[in-house]
């Protein structure tokens, strides 16, 4: 028994950091989330190149096909610098596209994803949103899809609809985007509006999609891993220098309890998310209650992650240019994305008690 | 990362399965019950623990040469999980197995691990640990009980507080301090002391549950040979800490098992009282098994740590913090489910499993105090695990 990386999946790993941390310096990452759209076209070519959007994508669609194992810990170097854009959203309509399309539709739609000539998002909530796929209702393509991540610089929508699986092309007829301004502004969310628009169907159900979520919850907490470390370093880093009564502020008793639990927040996230990767690689039967009870658990940890390095910093923590509130946006966007901790929660007592 | 056990660590659990199997009675706990006083009903553990000692598996981790079996950090831990999981006994050894024999077999002389390391393993002498004093707990290294050179003897005089085993003890692994000028982490010195020397006496101290299970130990004039020393005089922190580290990397990997036992058992009683249709107790049940979870996954991310050549280390103290409040969260949620009946206690009639969820909501309200407190735990994380200035 191991539970840890193994030798390849190190290599992944700090390939993943060196290059992230090297291409998505946060002054980088400011200047992008102060944009439109999050999303730098030569960047994303420069992500692509290294095989970073087609890492869910099995070598025979021209993927890295690499284990989902190894995938988190890219997603975790990638949270760690907060890379902004589609990179999620498009790893996780791969894996759709992987999980439910026929052989002839991921010949032909899955090369041109995973080099990132083309990009993709997935459409799952609706006005009364909710992350159970039995509750989706709208039609094939008719009516409104919301916080759709990232769309506006997307090619396709796959889309869930009561009549299955579609890929609506982005900017094709019948499709209409409204941006909805959120908190994160390192992740764009859309509304998508469909009026008798065409679309590629790819499944006649949604159900084979429900791995798809598995697959994304697993690799936003990957990313909010990393997330919770850097805000940890920084904060520590911080009260070692900052100094109040003629000594660090990291002197303090308080303080040192404030990182000592961010700690343990961060470690017990990286265990949990790294068992909910391993067991859907593996296909163990507790994967999707792997997969719930860390999305649950992380979704509080990470509150707690960024309540504390914000206390921590006093005053500063609060300013717009320190970079903590950056990822305590990202923290608050987590919980509800792919469904909240209570949704996680009623998950596991469904599946697992 | 690969969570499957190997052939061997499989070959490992199969045979303590079937010796399980073959060895533990099915109605022990219902014989167990029956014994009446304390001294009786540890002698019948003391016999399990001669039963594993016979079956070989006394002791596993420590080193063939010594009566163990050499076992791997991953083969202790699954030799703990099955013992927990059989419900089996818990071996009255345990400080003599767990601590001063690894504390022996790395500093003890040639005629120290002769004279004790196969009566520990047989459960024939019981140790327990004299380190906390009323003046110091958290703050180990400001113990009071001297120990002055008189010939070839120590001459010991203090007390000890907190000392589980302690009426059960035939020796103990006694700090004292025999440098009262060296700075405080300086002077200390481990002196192995045997319970029955004139002067010791054990006195019982009652905790909150009503039980005994801890010991007051009152030293006077005690007279300990100065072959007695573990390690050298006046190197007593090196050899007691690395002691406390042992007990800090080991503990979890039982309690995880013990907690999720009764875990289960609450979601089956929940269900039997209609309970588990109510959201918010399924709430609160969901997330205490999320807990639950992330405290094995953490547990196994620390043990594969430590077999790929780490030592137990200040990381320990995470693992500490998570189990030690994770249980008072899911005993407070128990008495939720069980509402005005889980105040009853052993004996009446109505009580819900003759009244073992009062004695666990109180037992637990210690888990964050023993073994070094959580705010203790917290302070260690932040000087060595996170470099921040020591504060205390």
């Amino acid at each position: 028994m191991q539970f840890g990386l193994t030798d390849s999946q190190i290599l992944t790993r700090n390939s993943a950091r060196e290059f992230f941390s090297a291409e998505y310096p946060i002054a980088e990452v400011r200047r992008l989330c102060e944009t439109e759209t999050a999303h730098d076209i030569p960047l994303w070519r420069k992500t692509a190149e290294q095989g970073w959007c087609g890492m869910t994508i099995p070598e025979a669609y021209g993927g890295m096909g690499l284990d989902l194992v190894e995938v988190a810990a890219a997603m975790e170097e990638a949270g760690r610098t907060l890379v902004p854009g589609p990179l999620l959203a498009h790893l996780t309509a791969t894996a759709a596209i992987t999980a439910c399309a026929s052989e002839e539709h991921k010949q032909q739609l899955l090369p041109a994803l995973a080099t990132g000539d083309r990009i993709a998002t997935l459409a799952v909530l609706e006005p009364n949103p909710s992350w159970d796929l039995a509750a989706v209702a709208v039609p094939a393509c008719e009516g409104t899809k919301l916080f759709v991540m990232d769309a506006a610089v997307t090619d396709y929508i796959v889309t869930l609809t009561r009549d299955g699986v579609f890929l609506v092309d982005s900017r094709g007829d019948g499709v209409t985007l409204t941006p909805m301004p959120a908190l994160d502004t390192s992740r764009k969310l859309s509304a998508v509006n469909y009026r008798n628009a065409p679309g590629l169907q790819l499944a006649t159900d949604n159900s084979a999609v429900q791995r798809a979520l598995d697959i994304g919850t697993t690799l936003l907490c990957a990313e909010m891993t990393g997330a919770m470390q850097r805000m940890l370093d920084i904060t520590v880093s911080y009260v070692k220098t900052r100094k109040q009564f003629g000594k660090p502020v990291g002197a303090f008793q308080l303080v040192q309890a404030l990182c000592a639990d961010m700690l343990v927040a961060t470690e017990s996230a990286r265990s949990a998310t790294y068992f909910a990767a391993y067991a859907l690689e593996q296909n163990l039967p507790e994967a999707q209650s792997a997969v719930s009870v860390a999305k649950s658990y992380i979704a509080d940890a990470a509150r707690l992650t960024g309540n504390n390095a914000i206390q921590a910093h006093g005053g500063m923590g609060f300013t717009w240019e320190n970079d903590i509130h950056l990822y305590y946006r990202r923290a608050k966007a987590f919980e509800t994305a792919f469904g909240d901790a209570v949704f996680h929660r009623e998950r596991i007592a469904q599946l697992a008690l | 990362m690969d969570l499957n056990l190997s052939p061997s660590e499989l070959g490992f659990r199969d045979g303590l399965r079937q010796w399980l199997a073959d060895n533990l009675s099915p109605h022990w706990q219902a014989d167990f019950a029956k014994i009446e006083g304390k001294q009786a009903q540890f002698e019948y553990l003391r016999a399990w623990q001669r039963k594993v000692y016979d079956g070989g598996w006394a002791g596993i981790a420590w080193p063939k040469e010594f009566g163990g079996r050499g076992a791997s950090i991953i083969e202790q831990v699954i030799f703990t999980e099955e013992m927990a999981r059989a419900g089996a006994p818990n071996l009255p050894g345990v400080l003599g197995l767990q601590l001063v024999g690894p504390t022996t077999i790395t500093h003890g002389t040639e005629a120290q691990k002769e004279q004790f390391l196969r009566k520990i393993l047989s459960g024939e002498e019981i140790w327990c640990q004299g380190f906390s004093e009323p003046n110091a707990g958290s703050d180990l290294a400001a113990l009071r009980t001297t120990a002055t050179l008189d010939g070839d003897h120590f001459v010991v005089n203090g007390q000890k507080v907190w000392t589980s085993y302690g009426w059960a003890a035939d020796w103990c692994e006694l700090v004292v301090r025999t440098d009262p000028d060296a700075p405080k982490h300086k002077g200390l010195t481990v002196l192995l002391v045997d319970m029955k020397s004139p002067g010791v006496d054990v006195r019982p101290l009652r905790q909150m549950t009503g039980e005994t299970e801890f010991n007051e130990l009152f030293f006077t004039d005690v007279r300990v040979p100065v072959a007695n020393v573990l390690g050298k005089v006046n190197d007593g922190w090196n050899v007691a800490i690395g002691t406390l580290m042992h007990e800090r990397a080991t503990l979890g990997a039982g309690i995880q098992i013990v907690i999720r036992r009764s875990f289960e058992r609450i979601v089956e009683l929940a269900k039997s009282i209609g309970k588990f249709t109510d959201p918010i107790t399924r709430q609160k049940l969901a997330q205490c098994y999320a807990d639950i979870e992330v405290m094995r996954l953490n547990q196994m991310r620390a043990y594969s740590r430590m077999a790929n050549g780490g030592t137990p280390g200040p990381e320990g103290s995470i693992q500490k913090i998570f189990w030690s409040e994770l249980n008072q969260r899911f005993q407070q949620i128990a008495q939720e489910i069980m509402g005005p009946y889980g105040q009853l206690t052993k004996g009446s009639e109505y009580s819900i499993d003759d009244g073992i969820w009062t004695y666990n909501y109180l037992r637990a309200r210690g888990n964050t105090i023993e073994a070094g407190t959580s705010e203790i735990q917290r302070l260690i994380l932040g000087h060595f695990v996170l470099g921040l200035p020591k504060s205390y």
